[in-house]
């Protein structure tokens, strides 16, 4: 059984279903890609699995477990860290302080954690008493990724990680992305830049109203005809 | 000159008492998303509370931290038994509850304590002078007080977790539950502080002047005027704030009539409002 298992998921915003009976699996040992065009329900998918959607059918389990219907902050002491795409910082907090607030549950020592988070992003060391609110969007994106890392999650949630960042801090997040699955986070992502996402992809799905359309590893994906000039742009 | 010197040590005085109302109604705003409207009547409260205590024979020193006890424990029941319930709903449904619950207060408080004016300490006391210049002990126990609660709720904001959780589910309510931090317990502390400082803001404005049942609504809009004017939300915007329109409101008698003072504060608001509604200071604060 996988990590993440979500079997045949019916759910939306309170009105109508957006997802219309999605199937997705994920592992720790894996960096698993969504891609689709606007409005299919990526990050509305990624929500559902943090527990912020009304689901209406289907089921998710987590680690064995069934987590159908519980919330973000039962989920995060689970091991499920989510990501959003925007307004994923604590912007009048600094740099330190978002990450303790990552940390929250902990009751334990968690100083090797974030020195392991300064090594990955030695941007993030240099000024941990910066305002977040007040850094680049490249950098804010690794203060999002840094606060979710603080409770050691066995599954990463990332709604778009490289959406408006430079070409620069494009590569450098998806190389951030292969450094934390290395030790044994599993990654769920949505992504824009999919040629590149999928590139660094053991498996991607493709999504389209609410559905699966498509679902084969990150390799074949690219190798497709179809999703290579209907979704990565010819 | 010395008028003016004078004045500056009552707008101080003042300033120092709305400061403590306004941190809270801005604590309150940045983690409820609501003008707290109950928030004078809530001073009043803490005023005639210590006065009960006062009334057995205790200083008012010793009375306050009684009194803040009391008072955020009425502050969570509150929160708990009605505002609990409609927080689900639109923040204007939760303002105007607010607004009755201020009614309410000042009503039963009316009714406990009586109508008439009254005080903690009876007598006059020695003011100190330098040359013409007068400041009652009083005056120098409020500002000393509220200089040393502000540092407190800036060691608790800045140093404790409890302290950082509030500030971070002011910046952002759904990053926070994604941390995990339990938004109900944050909501609590929320009341425990805002209560406790509307407490030492009745008293002090008790020892300033009297104590009487209107006393906290005849204040609330000064003190949303120097919530405004910090920048809603923002608790150490608020300080500045208070400042500002406690020594406004006193200068203001210089050039016209004392029953005016409130107007100052209004017209500073609306003119905030109106050019500045993110408060004085840049940025995130
Ligand atoms: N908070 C919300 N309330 C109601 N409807 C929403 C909400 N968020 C998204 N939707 C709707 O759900 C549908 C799917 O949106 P979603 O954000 O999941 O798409 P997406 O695939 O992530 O698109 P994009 O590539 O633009 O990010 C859209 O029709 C959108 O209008
Ligand atoms: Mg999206």
């Amino acid at each position: 059984m996988s990590l993440l298992d979500i079997k045949q998921i019916h759910g939306g915003y309170g009105g109508m279903n957006i997802l219309n009976g999605v199937d997705l699996t994920a592992d720790r040992d894996e960096i698993v890609v969504i891609i689709g065009p606007n409005g299919a329900g990526k990050s509305t998918l990624l929500k559902a699995a943090f527990g912020m959607l009304k689901i209406n059918d289907g089921t998710m389990t987590f680690d064995g477990e069934d987590i159908t219907h519980l919330r973000p902050d039962q989920l995060v002491g689970k091991g499920i860290s989510y990501v959003p795409q925007e307004r994923n910082v604590f912007p009048s907090m600094t740099v330190l302080e978002n990450l303790e607030m990552g940390a929250y549950l902990r009751k334990d020592d968690y100083s090797r954690q974030m020195e392991w988070i300064f090594e990955l992003f030695p941007r993030l060391a240099e000024r941990r008493k910066q305002q977040a609110g007040l850094m680049s969007g490249g950098e804010r994106q690794m203060v999002a990724m840094g606060r979710a890392l603080m409770l050691e999650p066995k599954l990463l949630l990332l709604d778009e990680p490289t959406a408006g960042l430079s070409p620069l801090f494009i590569d450098q997040t998806f190389e951030q992305v292969k450094a934390i699955n290395k030790t044994g986070v599993g990654i769920l992502m949505v992504e824009q830049n999919a040629r590149q996402a999928l590139h660094i992809a053991d498996r991607g799905y493709v999504l389209t109203t609410g559905r699966n359309r498509i679902t084969d590893t990150g390799a074949n994906l690219l190798a497709n005809e179809e999703v290579s000039e209907v979704f990565l742009g010819g | 000159m010395i008028d003016f010197l004078q004045l500056l040590v009552y707008g101080v005085v003042l300033g120092s008492i709305l400061t403590l109302g306004a941190i809270g109604v801005s604590l309150i705003f940045g983690i409820l998303r609501f003008a707290h409207f109950a928030h004078g009547d809530i001073m009043t409260l803490g005023a005639f509370s210590a006065l009960a205590v006062v009334s057995l024979g205790l200083p008012v020193l010793v009375a306050l931290p009684i009194a803040m006890a009391i008072t955020a424990v009425i502050a969570v029941v509150i929160d708990q038994t009605i505002y609990r319930r409609l927080r689900r709903t639109a923040p204007v449904i939760l303002l105007i509850s607010s607004f009755g619950m201020a009614l309410g207060l000042r009503s039963l408080i009316q009714l406990i304590f009586g109508p008439n004016n009254q005080v903690f300490a009876k007598g006059i006391q020695m003011p100190y002078r330098w040359g013409d210049i007068v400041v009652k002990p009083d005056h120098l126990l409020i500002v000393g007080g509220a200089i040393v609660l502000v540092l407190v709720v800036h060691m608790f904001l800045s140093h404790t977790k409890m302290g950082k959780a509030m500030r971070a589910m002011s910046d952002n309510v759904d990053l926070a539950a994604a941390c995990g931090i339990p938004a109900e317990r944050v909501v609590m502390w929320t009341w425990i502080l805002a209560g406790c400082l509307a407490t030492a803001a009745g008293v002090f404005l008790g020892m300033d002047a009297q104590l009487h049942p209107v006393m906290g609504w005849n204040i609330l809009l000064p003190v949303f005027a120097a919530t405004i004017l910090g920048g809603i939300g923002k608790p150490y915007g608020a300080i500045a704030g208070g400042m500002v329109i406690g020594i406004a409101m006193e200068l203001s008698t210089m050039v016209m009539p004392p029953v005016y003072k409130p107007a100052v504060a209004f017209a500073i608001m609306v003119a905030m409002l109106i050019w500045r509604p993110q408060g004085i200071f840049k940025g995130q604060a």
